[in-house]
């Protein structure tokens, strides 16, 4: 069963060159029928604008939803006495949205917990507590890398723990994780693309219906790959440049 | 100002308990200059950081200015704006500028407002010479211009005690002499001073008394002519042809 690809029977009826040489010879009329005829490409813009939109949306409540986790688990680490019923609920829903897939999580959320709600936010809802649990851990490790003696330093002062925590380690822990909350945000963007599974029009799901209605695979899933990348890009442009300007203090 | 009664600290490991300070008693005067030297390990350090509660003693009292600060119903916070603090590693805010660091405190704490923070913190850096880094960021300094605005930023707070952890220690040697210089001066001023050091030279110049510890207790206590010419200890004594 493992050879089966590789046995010529099988290869025989694909000629590589003639399928390259289809592809651009037509090129002009793959790209006519999958876009421009009755406007297809709106399917695209507006899977895009989707994709987008739950990203976007997805990204607040995951920053919130995040933070809000990492100060539970971070002030119980340092006094087990306080939030211990918070940081048990904290910890079972860690577990369980890191320990199942994103699409199981998305199908649960539509099916079983919204089941009459708006799709679009049923996979805000679903991608946003899927981050949260994320970016929650990248916060946590972020506050928790800050050196202690920043802590020692400000309590010295006659800081309380509040103020210390607030003024010297969270801007201190929000640069050291910025980004790497926002690579999580790049790839949210790419984990969205599974959003058709309850029927969003999303970016993906766009391409497959102009696939579906034209019998052309490449030309549109090409596409979508191609605009997805190009969106990545430009974010991770954006990364380089907000790393940089984090780092204006740490310039001798 | 600080008396210190029968104090013990255990640090509880996961290889077992780890007694550092033994029965530990000590009065500090107003304007005295106390040094604390010794072996690492003797608890010198430790000793300092339960003065300002940095660790919490496991059992003994501890008095500042009348009041136990070792009873739970004491304001910490409160009790540190009044003692500053110089650590080994300067522990400066790598995200502030210099002038946000020393203005943080007396400004987040409501003691002074944004103008009269950073004009007596203007006048902190004239004194020790780095007034023109104020804009500056910490990792754009040397070490010992670190540490000089480590002290300033203490100062800050108008403390009337200094606790200095081994301020040196973290130094290049060309380095030591310009925060040894400032620390110096405030001994002269009259500010009371505990300093945990190595530096035998600061000790026999600036100290009022100095204690050697060993092995979480002071075994040794002494003017610094007497401490130097004719230590007593035997454990002194082969500390002292070690160092000096």
């Amino acid at each position: 069963m493992g050879n089966l690809i590789l046995n010529p029977q099988y290869l025989a009826g694909f000629d590589i060159g003639r399928f390259f040489q289809d592809l651009y010879m037509n090129l002009g009329q793959h790209f006519y029928d999958a876009f421009i005829v009755k406007n297809r490409y709106k399917y695209i813009v507006s899977g895009l604008g989707n994709t987008l939109l739950i990203t976007l949306f997805a990204v607040m409540i995951g920053i919130v939803l995040g933070t809000l986790v990492a100060l539970i688990r971070v002030t119980h680490n340092n006094d087990k006495k306080k939030f211990r019923f918070l940081n048990a609920i904290c910890s079972i829903y860690l577990t369980v949205i890191r320990g199942t897939p994103v699409v199981v999580q998305l199908l649960i959320t539509y099916y079983v917990i919204y089941q009459s709600a708006d799709k679009m936010v049923a996979a805000v809802i679903a991608f946003g507590i899927n981050s949260g649990a994320y970016v929650a851990e990248v916060i946590r490790s972020g506050i928790q890398s800050v050196d202690k003696g920043q802590i020692e330093a400000g309590r010295s002062l006659g800081l309380n723990q509040k103020t210390t925590m607030i003024k010297i380690v969270f801007p201190q822990a929000l640069k050291n994780v910025a980004p790497a909350i926002f690579n999580e945000f790049i790839s949210l963007l790419k984990e969205t693309s599974v959003a058709g599974y309850i029927g969003v029009q999303d970016l993906t799901k766009a391409g497959d219906v102009i696939r579906s209605i034209t019998y052309d695979a490449y030309t549109p899933l090409l596409t979508v790959a191609a605009v997805y990348l190009l969106i990545v890009m430009i974010l991770t442009r954006f990364l380089t440049v907000l790393e940089r300007r984090l780092s204006a203090s740490d310039i001798r | 100002m600080i008396s210190v009664k029968n104090l013990e600290k255990t640090f509880h490991t996961s290889r077992g308990d780890l007694p550092v300070l033994m029965g530990i008693n000590q009065t500090i005067e107003k304007g005295e200059k106390v040094v604390i030297v010794g072996p690492s390990g003797s608890g010198k350090s430790t000793f300092l950081r339960c003065l300002n509660l940095l660790e919490q003693p496991t059992s003994g009292e501890i008095w500042f200015e009348e009041e136990e600060i070792t009873s739970p119903k004491c304001n910490i916070n409160l009790l540190r704006q009044k003692m500053g603090m110089v650590f080994q590693h300067f522990n400066l805010f790598p995200h502030l500028t210099i002038l946000e660091n020393i203005t943080l405190a007396p400004t987040s704490l409501k003691l002074k407002t944004q103008e009269e923070a950073e004009r007596s913190a203007m006048q902190l850096l004239e004194r020790v010479g780095l007034a023109d880094k104020a804009q500056a960021y910490p990792a754009q300094l040397s070490g010992g211009q670190k540490q000089r605005i480590a002290i300033v930023r203490s100062l800050a707070m108008e403390p009337k005690v200094m606790l200095f952890d081994e301020p040196t220690s973290a130094l290049d040697p060309e380095m030591v002499g310009e925060v040894l210089q400032v620390m110096k001066q405030l001994a002269q001023e009259g500010m009371t001073m505990i300093v945990v050091t190595h530096e035998m030279g600061f000790a026999r110049e600036v100290a009022t008394r100095i204690l050697f510890m060993d092995q979480g207790q002071v075994l040794e206590e002494a003017p610094p002519q007497e401490f130097f010419a004719s230590p007593k200890h035997a454990r002194l004594q082969d500390f002292l042809s070690k160092v000096l």
